[in-house]
């Protein structure tokens, strides 16, 4: 007999587990050695209290025997920002938390999403300034990559906020700033194009800074070709960027770390530094974080915060497909 | 723009582009050609749907297919209409250029001389519209404040109000010959679709400047 399971879950069986606990395993070994303590948060919460998080709305919304709303995480994010505020007050911060647990969302059919799926991540919460504690967080993702063999891997770094402060700077008009950003948040440079080219009032230099940065990436040295075309308040809307890039440098991770001028996620708890991973292997993005201040000041205190959380089961995939490459590679040319 | 940065990736290969099969193809060798891209076995009658051109593999597909194959980063790059974007609007890829070739319209058209779109909005309060487009009918006629039943079809949509499916269809129309022909008209413009060159996520930002090279000469070659 067959019984079925909702699209978007699926069962685990032996051989698929035993490597997924083998990529957890060296995960969090990685991030116990780095001094974060493994915290678990239910996968049912309150509705109200997720919804104040923010973030992507929870899909599956359920009564209990009460009425109260319930509803499952969307992510692990949300969930520790409440921990902290609600279990942690009492001790001083910074806290360094990581977790592993299942996370849901809703699918679109027929398109391989998974409606149940695996995160683990960080959470450095509180405590010194920023560019530390953006270095400190990439320095255990990288190693975290490292740890399951995915070194070709490479962790794109962005600013949230540079694209928009730019735009502020450069004095465009609030309606105008909104549709530009739409468009870049759909990846549509045709039209962010189209509606800089319509934009009055702009000096050429501006001009090509809003169209060219979107699509400026790679070392250290973009920042500096990004001011060379834009200017001042380039410089401005940069300038933080610049300083976490100087201090990846002095660390020695920078060669691994790929600046992104034209990154930008689209939760709304982002506030500062943006990261995505990525591998060669694999076409979608591994994971991601960033920094997110806004967060915790929504479930207590102010406190800045930074993270990353990287998708297991696509771990898995990209790591299934570089031992593919690299046996090809050793087999050689037929 | 990439600024050559050190990166711990060596991506491996040939980009791949993915080209479209039907109206589009034709341009877009016209394009390759201008590109410095050899379209000789691309033009030979061969049935290979994957040419290996060297420093360039181009896959050719259904052009609906390609933000499928872009999407999933089986395809670094793409060309296809602008009408298969706007329909496939969930897939994740950059937009990168608009290429300037394969004008057409889409357009919510009807039979000449026929009142029944505008009868059954007022006696029935909807529409029925067939189209092969139906994430963008909805869209179009939700945002313009109207309620239609969208009946999706695979073939020939000029046949639906022919033969009573539907009052009216939403299609993409290039001369407008089709539809003279079967003896439909124009009666909005949604929205004018040109060529675009579509670019999957990873590969825009890993395969730096071998990608931004390719975008380039295809940006340089379009009319």
């Amino acid at each position: 007999m067959i019984h079925p399971i909702p699209e978007g879950t699926r069962d685990i069986l032996p051989d698929e587990m035993l490597e997924l606990r083998r990529i957890e395993q060296a995960l969090r070994e990685t991030f116990l050695g780095a001094g974060y303590g493994e915290v678990a948060t239910p996968a049912l919460e309150y509705h109200a209290v997720l919804e104040r998080g923010g973030g992507t709305r929870s899909a599956f919304r359920i009564f209990d025997e009460t009425g109260g709303m319930l509803a499952l995480r969307s992510d692990i994010t949300v969930p520790i920002a409440r921990l902290v505020q609600s279990r942690l007050n009492a001790i001083e911060p910074p806290h360094r938390l990581c977790y592993f647990g299942n996370s849901y969302r809703s699918i679109r059919p027929q398109r391989g999403q998974m409606r149940e799926f695996m995160q683990a991540g960080i959470e450095l919460v509180g405590g010194g300034g920023q560019e530390p504690a953006t270095t400190e967080v990439i320095r255990v993702l990288s190693s975290a990559l490292d740890a399951i063999g995915l070194t070709r891997a490479v962790i794109g770094l962005g600013d949230a906020d540079l694209y928009r402060a730019l735009m502020v700077e450069i004095g465009l008009a609030e309606p105008e700033r909104d549709a530009i950003l739409a468009a870049l948040l759909k990846h549509d440079l045709v039209e962010l194009r189209a509606l800089v080219v319509a934009a009055g009032g702009l000096q050429e230099g501006h001009r090509r800074a809003l169209i060219e940065i979107p699509t400026m990436r790679g070392g250290p040295e973009v920042i500096a070709c990004a001011i060379a075309v834009g200017g001042e308040p380039v410089r401005r809307a940069s300038d933080r960027l610049a300083r976490t890039c100087a201090m990846l440098d002095d660390l020695g991770i920078a060669d691994r770390v790929q600046l992104d001028l034209g990154l930008l996620r689209d939760l709304d708890y982002y506030t500062g530094v943006i990261l995505e991973v990525y591998d060669p292997a694999l076409g979608h993005i591994l994971g991601g974080g960033g920094q997110y201040d806004a967060l915790l000041g929504r479930y207590g205190p102010e406190m800045p915060a930074t993270g990353f959380s990287l998708y297991v089961e696509r771990l898995h995939i990209a790591q299934a497909e570089e031992e593919r490459i690299s046996r090809a590679e050793a087999a050689g040319p037929d | 723009m990439v600024v050559a940065g050190p990166t711990s990736a060596v991506p491996y290969g040939a980009l791949r582009l993915a080209v479209p099969r039907g109206a589009l193809l034709g341009e877009t060798l016209d394009l390759l050609d201008r590109a410095d891209v050899d379209t000789t076995s691309l033009r030979s009658d061969s049935r290979a749907l994957i040419f290996d051109l060297g420093d360039l593999v181009v896959v050719t597909m259904r052009p609906s297919d390609v933000p499928t194959y872009v999407e999933a980063g089986a395809a670094d790059l793409g060309i296809t209409g602008k009408d298969v974007l706007v329909e496939q609007s969930d897939r994740v890829a950059y937009e990168l250029s608009d290429l300037r070739y394969g004008h057409c319209r889409m357009v919510l058209a009807g039979r000449r001389g026929d009142t029944s779109l505008g009868e059954s909005a007022r006696r029935l309060g909807v529409m029925r519209i067939a189209t092969k487009y139906p994430r963008t009918a909805e869209n179009y006629f939700a945002e313009t404040g109207r309620q239609v039943e969208v009946i999706e079809v695979k073939g020939s949509v000029e046949l639906a109000p022919l033969c009573g499916l539907a009052d009216g269809i939403v299609d993409l129309v290039a001369t407008g010959r089709t539809l003279d022909e079967n003896g439909l008209e124009v009666r909005e413009e949604i929205r004018g679709c040109t060529a675009r060159l579509i670019a999957n996520r990873i590969s825009q930002k890993l395969r730096g400047e071998t990608f931004d090279a390719l975008v380039a000469r295809l940006e340089g070659a379009a009319p």
